[in-house]
């Protein structure tokens, strides 16, 4: 196989050397339980409260607001029923139309409950609408749960306007920031959001942890019972090295944060220009300045998602699609259909998601392969009528 | 990642016979754009009446195209009559197998054949043997009875999602399952593996907080999530003696079908959970 020019940074990232290396000797000598009395175990969990204040750092908040969880979803989870659970007499969620499953999905499960779920629409370009959420919350409203950034488009939504919309109301906001968390500056000092999920893979830490901020003065219960771990929330033995991991990643992150909206943003746009200029009847979806500085999302009309990804992986480039084919259902992607992309358009959707591992290489590769791939499958496709 | 085998990337990578024919003496077109994969095929004849040329257009995934550009080359040579027995098991069986959510791929080619088969005695005045025409039973992808039929008596299934596996239907709005196991009931002849949806018994003389709680409960639970998986909501608006007044939001306030989803999902539901006597009005904005 060829080398891989990795722009799927959205789905997950490479751990970075200095994370694995930070992890390594609490995989290997060091693997005391940080809550034991001895020295031995001692040493881990002055580690661990290491990792907590880094990942506090780039979040911008206190280290007791951190509870680390396995993954975001957990986090997602864990913020939307752990809240309805402290306002039993609350019975709907506020959210929107193109949340990712970790939420949707356990909103719609909530709606089974008997819980109301009502969702915010999004416009052509893939902004919220934001008007709408002020005629959304009323005295019944238990939680907001709105994405910092859109996974499949990289929009980014006005999270800090919407969180003192919701405070005002004395209503609990959470946001699932697990795509903006080392992209983009985050200060929860200033932002009145009182939860926030964070997955520790998409910012170059290992699968397997991640974070819910719990904003101080927020009710939030025990959710996993079991030991004192996480102030008694979440019990259960620490992932030490997972937590140390994050920890080093969110360090690593802020360090880079800078380089993200510079050299990662110019290669994005690099990449973007090019594909634009040198494939025809393609356009980019969510195309707002407010968007992440790794993702460009590229429709590329009478051809189909997945076959453009199989051409791509010949030359080891990794993206993805919100075509129907790639998910195994035969829905497009309900992202693109909550813009009104035309059905015909999200069947050939393709997400590049870059990362500051990338290079000006991997751009020029991917704007030099691209034209013959969407040729060729153009080439193939009853849609295109031959041109004049 | 789908677990394609060597014959699929191959015929995918070097896809045969593609493009058109200058005159050709059967076309066949199935799928859209909108389905997320399509079709066209075309063929022509020699003067002993056997496939002398087949050329094919596809849009859709690798296993679509590799579908359609191996059955290109099964069919050369073919008479027409031999061309029609070609299943879409044949085409898997030639490709070494396809993913069980990818076999509508195979069933596509196998489509597109027999509609070209058909365009052929169509132009010559006539109509193909053995030709059933079916009703659409689902509305979503286009599928007819008869279509599901043919994929549940060829490959043998004997559950829904098998069905929707091999022909898409149901893979919607989900609003056509019942009638599809009845159709794998019909074929095979024996009970299913679906589940039925549970039906609450319908309660007798409701007041009218009653009948609104329970045309609200029907909506949240039986109509809304179907129209999600659209893009698509639906909005109770009123609810006057027997007329209940809706609005579609989203993606069904644009859709072509809209007027269909209504009386077949809407009012068939309330219907169904709630009173025979109701029925449903669109509230045009």
């Amino acid at each position: 196989m060829a080398d891989v020019i990795y722009m799927d940074n959205n789905a997950t990232t490479k751990v970075a050397d200095e994370v694995i290396e930070e992890m390594m000797p609490y995989l290997r000598e060091k693997y005391g339980n940080p809550s034991s009395m001895h020295t031995f175990g001692g040493q881990v969990g002055k580690k661990v409260t290491q990792a907590r204040q880094q990942v506090a750092a780039l979040l911008g908040c206190e280290p007791d607001e951190i509870i680390f969880t396995s993954c975001g979803t957990e986090s997602d989870n864990t913020a939307i029923k752990g809240t309805l659970e402290m306002y039993p007499n609350r019975r709907k969620v506020v959210t929107t139309r193109v949340e990712h499953p970790a939420v949707l999905t356990t909103c719609r499960d909530l709606e089974r409950h008997g819980y109301s779920i009502s969702e915010i629409s999004v416009d052509r370009k893939g902004n919220l609408n934001v008007d709408e959420l002020g005629f959304r919350l009323d005295d019944n409203t238990a939680v907001v749960t709105i994405m910092y950034a859109n996974n499949e488009t990289g929009v980014i939504f006005p999270i800090e306007q919407i969180a003192e919309l919701v405070a005002e109301r004395g209503i609990v906001f959470h946001t699932d920031a697990v795509q903006v968390a080392g992209k983009i500056p985050l200060n929860l000092k200033n932002t009145p959001v009182n939860l926030l999920s964070l997955s520790g893979h998409k910012l170059h830490a290992p699968k397997g942890v991640g974070v819910l901020y719990v904003r101080r003065g927020t009710r939030m219960g025990t959710f996993m019972h079991g030991g004192h771990q996480e102030a008694g929330r979440r019990g259960g033995t620490e992932n030490v090295p997972g937590i140390i991991a994050l920890g080093k990643a969110c360090q690593l992150a802020l360090a880079h944060l800078e380089e993200e909206s510079t050299r990662v943003k110019s290669l994005r746009d690099k990449l973007e220009k090019g594909i634009l200029q040198s494939c025809p009847d393609c356009f980019v979806n969510g195309e707002t300045p407010n968007r992440l500085p790794n993702t460009t999302n590229i429709s590329f009309e009478f051809i189909e998602g997945e076959s453009i990804l199989m051409m791509l992986d010949q030359f080891g480039i990794c993206a993805s699609s919100g075509s129907a084919c790639t998910s195994g259902s035969l829905e497009p992607s309900h992202v693109l259909r909550a813009m009104g992309v035309p059905f015909t358009a999200a069947h050939g959707s393709i997400r590049f998601s870059l990362s500051r591992y990338n290079t000006e290489a991997d751009v020029d590769c991917v704007i030099e392969k691209m034209p013959s791939i969407v040729n060729r499958l153009r080439e193939l496709s009853p849609f295109v009528k031959s041109r004049t | 990642m789908w677990e394609y085998t060597d014959d699929v990337m191959e015929q995918f990578h070097h896809p045969r016979n593609v493009g058109k024919l200058d005159d050709p003496d059967g076309v066949g077109e199935v799928g859209s754009l909108a389905c997320g994969d399509a079709l066209t095929l075309m063929f022509k004849l020699d003067e002993s009446g056997r496939i002398k040329d087949v050329k094919f257009q596809t849009f859709g995934c690798a296993s679509a195209i590799a579908s359609s550009s191996v059955l290109t080359e099964m069919i050369k040579g073919m008479t027409l009559e031999e061309a029609a027995r070609v299943t879409n098991k044949d085409i898997v069986a030639k490709l070494g197998g396809l993913p069980d959510q990818k076999m509508h791929c195979s069933v596509m080619g196998q489509e597109a054949l027999e509609a070209a088969i058909q365009d052929y005695y169509k132009r010559k005045g006539g109509t193909a043997p053995g030709v059933k025409k079916g009703n659409i039973v689902c509305t979503c992808f286009g599928v007819t009875d008869e279509e599901i039929k043919k994929v549940v008596h060829e490959n043998d299934l004997t559950t829904v999602d098998e069905v929707t596996n091999y022909c898409k239907a149901g893979g919607g709005c989900g609003g056509c399952k019942e009638r599809i196991a009845e159709l794998v009931e019909e074929v095979q002849g024996q009970k299913t593996h679906v589940v039925h949806k549970e039906k609450p018994v319908k309660p007798a003389n409701l007041t009218n907080i009653q009948k609104m709680q329970l045309v609200q409960q029907t909506i949240n639970e039986q109509i809304r999530p179907a129209l999600r998986a659209d893009g698509g909501d639906i909005d109770l608006i009123d609810i006057e003696g027997n007329k209940v007044i809706v609005a579609f939001r989203g993606m069904c306030a644009r859709c072509k079908m809209a007027e269909y989803t209504m009386r077949d999902v809407v009012e068939a539901r309330l219907k169904e959970f709630v009173s025979d006597d109701l029925y449903v009005e669109e509230l045009k904005d």
